[in-house]
This record gives C-alpha cells, sequence and structure tokens, in this order.
C-alpha cells in the first residue's frame, strides 16, 4: 500500500510538469468541445488529434489524449441535455432525463448535476484504478463470451419498463432497434445480411450515431417545429435561466444523491473494465438500476435529476475502467482505447501484462494525470454552463436551423459518407412518426446498441458449447456468467414483483378510500 | 488428403514467389506530379486492428520525417473490405485517394462478384510487409496440459474432438483457412470460433476461453512477451527470428507457408506521374528507421514489391486464393 502511494507522488511529480498540466487544460477543453458536438465523440476526437502528439513525449502525448477523452465524456451530456441529441452512444441514457429537465427550464441544474456526477464518477474510479489493477485485469481475461452475453442480458434487464405503460409499442421499438442492428456483415457466419437493393454500403450496417441524431436530431426537431408552429410562431427551445445562486443550490441539493453517484461510477468502473464494449452499456444499466434503488421511481424519463446523475457517473467511471483492460492486457476496452493503444504502439511503448513494471512513470503520470484531469474537466464545465444557457436562449427560428445543420455534420464526419446522412434524415422522419404515434423511442436505441453486442456473445457461447445453454448458468465451470445471468434473472423479475406488490397496497389504499 | 495437398502446394508457391521476388521500386528521380491536397489514406479495416496501427504508424513516420504530405487515414470498415473495395471503384481517377490492403482484397470479391470488383483495375503502389502467423496455445491450460510442441498439441487437440476450440478473426477468413489446414493435415476436428478482430482472439487464448489461435505474432507479442501464450509453429519459410524456438510446419514435415500482403493500392485508373509519386513516397517510408524498427517488432517479412511485379503477386496469389476458397467450399 505504501509502495503504491510512493507511485503515485512521483505520478503526481509527472502530472504536475508545466507542458502536462497545460496538456490537461488544452485536453480537457478540447474534449469538452468535441464531446458537446452531436455526431462528435470521444473517438474521433482521439483520431483526429493523435498526429498532434508526435510533438511530446509520450507521457505528455497520452495524458493529453486522456485528458480529452475524459473531457468529451463531460461534454457529450451537454448536447444530450440541452439538445436531446445523444453526441455520443455514451451519452443515451442521459438524454432520459436531461432533455425534461431542460425543457421544465431547468437545463442548469441538469448540466451542474451531470458534471458533479461526472466528476464523482471520475474519481471514484480513478481511486479503484490505483487501488486494485492486476486483480481486476484477471477479471477481465477469463471474461469469455458466456460471461459477455450474461452482462449484456443484465444491462436489457436493468431496462424493463424503460418504454413506458404500453407493452406492444415498447416491443415493436425494440425490433426495429435490432433490425437495423443486424443489417450488413455477420461475424459468425461471414455472410452479408439484410442488404437492401444490393446497396453496398449497407454492408457496413446502420451505425448508432445516424440512427440516434436521426431519431432523437431531427426527428425531435421537426415535432418541435410542428408543436411551435401550433403554439402561434417562435418561442424559445426552453426556458432556461442561471445564475450564481441557483448553481449553489443545485449543488447542495446534489450532495443528497450521493448514494446513485457511487452506485454509478462502481457499476460503471466495474463494466468498463470488462472489454465487452465499454462506456455504453455501463452507463444505461447505471440508468436503470438508478431507477431501481430511487426513492421515486415514477419521476424517471420525466426529468429526475438522478436519472442524469446515474448514467454520468457511469460512463466517466467505466472510461477509466476501459483504460484498465488496454494498458495491463493491451486490449482495448472501448473503440477510442483501441486507438489509444495504437498511439502507444507508436510512441515505443508495449501495452501489456508487462507495463506496470517496464513503465512505471509512464503509468503512474497517467493515473495522478486523470486526478487532476478530472479537477480541471468539472471545473471548465461548470464554469461554462452559463454559455450554454444562453444559447438555449436563442430565438428558436434561429437556433433550429443551426442544429439542422449540425446534426448533418455529426452524420457525416464520421465516415465522410452521403450515404450516413441520407439514412439519418429517413431516420429523422421515421422518428418523428413514432413520436407522433406515441412508440418509444428509447428501446429502439438501446436495441441497436447493445443487440449486436448480445447476438454475437450468444452465439460464439452456443458455438463452443455445442447448443447447450447450460452453458450460461453453470456455476462451477462458469461461474461468473452464471452469478450474472442470475442477478440478470433477479432484475428481470423484481419489477414485476414490485409492481403486484404495489397493486396490492394500492388496492387496500383503493377499498378504504373509494374514488 | 487430396485437399491438404492441393492447398499446401499452393501455399508453397505463394512461399516461393515472395521469397524469390526482386523487387521493382521506384527510381531515385524526383516525379513531376505532387498532391495539391490532402492524401485520403483508406483503411480496409476498423479502426485499432493491424491494418488501421499500421497506416497510423506510416501516417507517424511520413509526418515526423517530412517525407509527403498531410495523410488523413479513413477507416472503411465491414464486409471484410467490400465497403473499402467499393469504396476505391468509386473514386476512379482520383491521385489523392490511396488504400492499405490484406489478403481479403483477394477473397472479397472471389466470394462477393455483386461487387463488380476487378483487382486488376487497381493501380499498385507498393507491399510494405507481409505478415506472419503462428499457432498459439496457452502456457497454463486448464486441463494442467503443459502443450510444447505440435505433438502434444496434436495429441491433446484429438483427445478433445469437437471441443477444441480455435478461435479466429473472421468467418472464411486467413484464420479460417489455417485452421482448415490443421485440422486436415492432422485429421483433427477443431471447432472454428470466429470474433472480430486480433486482439480479442489473443485475448480468448490469454483467458483460456479458446484452445488454440493461428494470430500474426503482432496480435499475440503482448501475451507472449508475459509468458500466457506460446507458439508452437509457424506458417512461414524460416523461423522468425523473435520466436527462435518455434520450428516451421515445413521443417516439421508439412509444407505449409502462408502470408499476409501489407500493401498500398491505388485508385483505378490513377495518373502514371501520380503512381511514380506514392512509390516514391513508400520507398522512402519503407526505407525509413522508423518503418525497419517497426517490421521488426511485429514480425513482419516481404520484401517491397511494386508495379508490374506487384500486380503479378496480386494475380498469383488471387488464384491461390480461389483454390482454396473453393477447397473450403466458400465458392463455387
Amino acid at each position: 500500500m505504501t509502495e503504491i502511494v510512493y507511485l503515485l507522488l512521483d505520478g503526481f511529480y509527472v502530472a504536475f510538469q508545466p507542458l502536462n498540466l497545460a496538456l490537461i487544460v488544452l485536453g480537457c477543453a478540447a474534449g469538452l468541445f468535441i464531446g458537446a458536438m452531436p455526431g462528435l465523440g470521444s473517438v474521433n476526437g482521439v483520431a483526429i488529434l493523435l498526429p498532434l502528439t508526435y510533438l511530446v513525449p509520450p507521457t505528455g502525448a497520452i495524458i493529453f489524449l486522456a485528458a480529452l477523452y475524459y473531457g468529451a465524456m463531460y461534454g457529450g451530456a451537454i448536447s444530450s441535455v440541452m439538445l436531446g441529441i445523444p453526441g455520443a452512444s455514451t451519452a443515451v441514457a442521459t438524454t432520459f432525463d436531461g432533455r425534461p429537465l431542460a425543457k421544465m427550464g431547468m437545463a442548469d441544474k441538469a448540466l451542474t448535476a451531470a458534471a458533479v456526477a461526472s466528476f464523482a464518477g471520475g474519481t471514484i474510479s480513478v481511486i479503484l484504478f490505483t487501488m486494485a489493477a492486476p486483480p481486476l485485469a484477471h477479471i477481465a481475461l477469463v471474461f469469455g463470451d458466456p460471461e459477455e452475453f450474461a452482462l449484456m442480458m443484465l444491462a436489457f434487464a436493468t431496462f424493463i419498463g424503460l418504454g413506458g405503460d404500453d407493452i406492444a409499442k415498447t416491443i415493436f421499438s425494440i425490433c426495429i432497434g435490432l433490425v437495423l442492428a443486424a443489417v450488413g456483415f455477420d461475424t459468425v457466419s461471414g455472410e452479408p445480411r439484410l442488404v437492401f437493393f444490393d446497396i453496398t454500403n449497407f454492408m457496413d450496417g446502420v451505425k448508432f450515431l445516424v440512427l440516434a441524431i436521426g431519431i432523437y436530431g431531427i426527428g425531435e426537431m421537426l415535432w418541435t417545429i410542428e408543436e411551435n408552429t401550433r403554439a402561434g410562431g417562435a418561442s424559445q427551445l426552453s426556458k432556461a435561466t442561471v445564475s450564481l445562486k441557483r448553481t449553489i443550490a443545485n449543488l447542495r441539493e446534489l450532495v443528497r444523491s450521493w448514494k446513485t453517484m457511487v452506485m454509478g461510477s462502481v457499476l460503471g468502473y466495474v463494466v468498463g473494465i470488462l472489454p465487452a464494449a465499454g462506456a455504453t452499456p455501463g452507463s444505461l444499466m447505471a440508468y436503470g438500476i438508478g431507477k431501481q434503488i430511487s426513492k421515486d421511481p415514477d419521476s424517471f424519463g420525466k426529468g429526475n435529476v438522478e436519472g442524469v446523475i446515474a448514467p454520468e457517473a457511469a460512463n466517466n467511471a467505466a472510461s477509466t475502467g476501459s483504460m484498465l483492460p488496454m494498458l495491463t492486457l493491451g486490449i482495448p476496452g472501448s473503440p477510442t482505447t483501441a486507438i489509444l493503444l495504437g498511439g502507444m504502439v507508436l510512441w515505443g511503448l508495449e501495452p501489456g501484462p508487462r507495463l506496470f513494471s517496464d513503465e512505471p512513470s509512464f503509468v503512474w503520470g497517467l493515473i495522478a494525470s486523470l486526478y487532476v484531469a478530472n479537477f480541471f474537466a468539472v471545473v471548465l464545465n461548470i464554469a461554462f454552463i452559463p454559455a450554454f444557457i444562453w444559447v438555449l436562449k436563442l430565438p428558436f427560428t434561429l437556433l433550429a436551423p443551426i442544429i439542422f445543420v449540425l446534426c448533418l455534420v455529426g452524420g457525416y464526419a464520421p465516415t465522410q459518407s452521403m450515404y450516413d446522412v441520407w439514412l439519418m434524415l429517413l431516420f429523422g422522419i421515421v422518428g418523428y412518426l413514432m413520436r407522433k404515434l406515441d412508440y418509444p423511442l428509447a428501446p429502439a436505441v438501446l436495441a441497436i446498441v447493445l443487440g449486436p453486442l448480445a447476438e454475437r456473445a450468444l452465439r460464439q457461447s452456443l458455438l463452443i458449447s455445442g447448443g447447450e445453454l447450460s452453458i450460461f448458468v453453470d456455476p462451477v465451470n462458469r461461474p461468473y456468467a452464471a452469478f450474472i445471468m442470475y442477478a440478470a434473472l433477479v432484475l428481470l423479475f423484481l419489477p414485476l414483483f414490485m409492481m403486484i406488490r404495489r397493486r396490492l397496497t394500492s388496492g387496500k389504499a383503493a377499498s378504504t378510500e373509494p374514488s | 488428403m487430396t485437399k491438404h495437398k492441393a492447398i499446401s502446394l499452393g501455399m508453397a508457391m505463394a512461399g516461393a514467389a515472395a521469397l524469390s521476388m526482386t523487387t521493382g521500386l521506384g527510381s531515385a528521380l524526383a516525379a513531376d506530379w505532387k498532391p495539391a491536397k490532402p492524401v485520403e489514406f483508406v483503411v480496409m479495416a476498423g479502426k485499432g486492428g493491424g491494418a488501421d496501427k499500421a497506416v497510423r504508424y506510416m501516417q507517424g513516420v511520413i509526418a515526423e520525417e517530412k517525407l509527403g504530405p498531410t495523410i488523413t487515414p479513413v477507416n472503411k470498415a465491414g464486409g471484410s473490405g467490400a465497403v473499402a473495395l467499393n469504396y476505391l471503384k468509386g473514386k476512379k481517377g482520383d491521385n489523392h485517394t490511396i488504400m492499405f490492403t490484406l489478403n481479403s482484397f483477394y477473397t472479397t470479391p472471389l466470394r462477393q462478384p455483386k461487387l463488380g470488383v476487378n483487382i486488376e483495375n487497381f493501380t499498385p503502389i507498393m507491399r510494405m510487409a507481409e505478415d506472419t502467423f503462428c499457432l498459439w496455445v496457452n502456457t497454463a491450460r486448464k486441463d494442467g496440459n503443459n502443450i510444447k510442441s505440435v505433438d502434444d498439441f496434436v495429441k491433446a487437440a484429438k483427445a478433445a474432438g469437437d471441443k477444441w476450440i480455435m478461435a479466429g478473426t473472421g468467418k472464411n477468413s486467413e484464420d479460417n483457412l489455417l485452421t482448415d489446414f490443421l485440422n486436415s493435415a492432422y485429421g483433427l476436428k477443431m471447432k472454428y470460433v470466429p470474433y472480430k478482430g486480433g486482439g480479442k482472439v489473443a485475448k480468448q487464448l490469454a483467458g483460456n476461453n479458446a484452445d488454440s489461435t493461428v494470430n500474426n505474432p503482432s496480435e499475440q507479442e503482448g501475451f507472449y512477451k508475459a509468458g500466457n501464450t506460446r507458439p508452437l509453429a509457424c506458417f512461414t519459410d524460416k523461423r522468425i527470428p523473435l520466436f527462435p524456438d518455434a520450428p516451421t510446419f515445413k521443417e516439421i514435415g508439412k509444407d505449409f507457408v502462408y502470408y499476409m500482403q501489407r500493401t498500398v493500392v491505388g485508385t483505378p485508373g490513377m495518373s502514371a506521374d501520380a503512381q511514380k509519386y506514392y512509390n516514391d513516397l513508400f520507398t522512402k517510408v519503407f526505407n525509413s528507421k522508423k518503418w525497419q524498427a517497426y517490421r521488426k517488432k511485429k514480425a513482419l517479412q516481404g520484401d517491397p514489391l511494386a508495379g508490374d511485379d506487384l500486380m503479378k503477386y496480386w494475380k498469383r496469389e488471387r488464384d491461390v486464393h480461389k483454390a482454396m476458397l473453393k477447397k473450403m467450399g466458400a465458392i463455387k
């Protein structure tokens, strides 16, 4: 333990070198901006700025990129809250409650909550990282396909009831997501599937961002335009105010949600370590569990600040977690860490089981810089909130075209292909129609993120087991898979049990108090 | 048995060709044509994979040593390269787009004739390396069986039958071809389970979720250095200097050599001046200390190959792969 403290102090010495400190601040600011743009996430930011890192020594380079990664995680929440468009898949869950809060004129509250929760998530996960890197790396290693599938089932199970009351419409929405997720090349059989009209681009699959920006961005805009026209002309996108007094009151209120923050952080960190998918399932699961443990679960999805806290704590914690398998195993836990890994090889470092012993000043400098980056990111983020609120106050007639342009750029930028833009516009119309007919959108988005991961893990597991489903519930040979699967089943039936109990108690109340 | 013979003949041919090929490097004279804007470097695979790493590495070398223009890597993953091939085909005559290819350059157009891609239309620029393949096992297996040689491997895999899991990248891919070879050459029934990338495959083995892999050394390197995984033998002509104790399959009586090209290719109808420019550029990259160090570290082999020689190599490799895919039943 004392050894870790010494190593960490050495790390802080590295992080506080003037050049490195400047890189941290620069990285956070750049990340915040990139994350806030719909369509651009940490993956694009890190990929675009990777060449710049040849100008500085390797430790400075990774510190810069890690700060950028962090900043983007903070920034992703901004467009989720303000525009209802998730800037990246990691910020999807943030829209569920962040957007309603903004509509109620509490955008500042949601943004403050997102920033503080991100800080908590980042800090708690770095502490966990500092204390227990090697044993957790071992868990990441033994995690195979059955375990991944069980984890995906857990993620789906935490989401039961997310869609609202109309179960048939929820199932329909999930099915749309699953079908879109199935488009493209099938890893297991190696054959193209659902390539409509023989358009080769469909072989590439339907990307999450195209769907998310389409139905949330374009669809939501169309819907808002219609509502505004009906209401008799131009107004603001949402009522929003901000003041120091309000911010302090918001911060005070956040302290009460510390349990949700800790839950989201620990969960996000653990899920982030597992080399399945990085921060997206982590944040979705945290949202689901946050709802289950909340004192007021019914207000989730309608503007409960805990619905912002849980996923935001989790996605930052997961971004720290996904660095662990990258550093110790040389396996990226997320697409962004995959690019970081490429960078490390370029700088002449050898990520893998021996990195901690071969390059201590690099590793501990990075860990220390994560502490520092967290601090700067939260300060920058809260400082910028008035600016974001100011944007929201612009007249809708001015803001709407800007958002449309941002959506189009966001759809085009990651792949530089017009095919994605056309597809996105199509999804925009579909999203608008779904809203109009009162279909829930979140289940479709959830299905397109988790569907392919679950499908692949399921099929690979069944290939390994020769078709035996028992591979998922075998506590002797596959203890992790069995444990997670049982947890998923419990979570699946818990809401049902709660619902029955609530029915019973409300039934009693109704009988004493006739309506 | 006939299957094995046919495949090994093809493989030996490819290997011999790789060795005996003399190089057609571009002349040292400066080309007249120069890029007027940043050059798009298409990667036939996703971010973070082996090809992507190599492209970003070359981008770094070109930027750092100021060898040429700004290079912008663009990932066109998906469809085992179908998306990338189609993209490049559509950029006919574009002098500012080049692509980094693998062996799916041959197999994908063969398996998907609908794409209408004829690789003979593309402009050959330069083969930067050939990647190698080895057979890997875990050093600390769950059953305690310490597999140290191909003989041990065959014994264990035979006993396990179809419970023996071979993890590899993609279906009907290079790894799949090699697994089929091992199964028929040694009378095994190993089950091939496809994953999305070499890194994932390496992890399955290191975590004892798979029994063996046929990964590239660069993909398995980290776990090898940590002592988690061990190469038993390699599909090369000569032993790989990084693994002096692992014999070649040739040495142990199975004449099977297989490489994966890492080649820069230009758009169809690229102007001759532009082709010459890129030829010179990548000759400089090839000869740079950094690229040579990268090759050594990643156990990459293969001489540089350009122009007509590269085209001849492509045609020959395509025939070899066609024969192999037919044997596998992947094409008619």
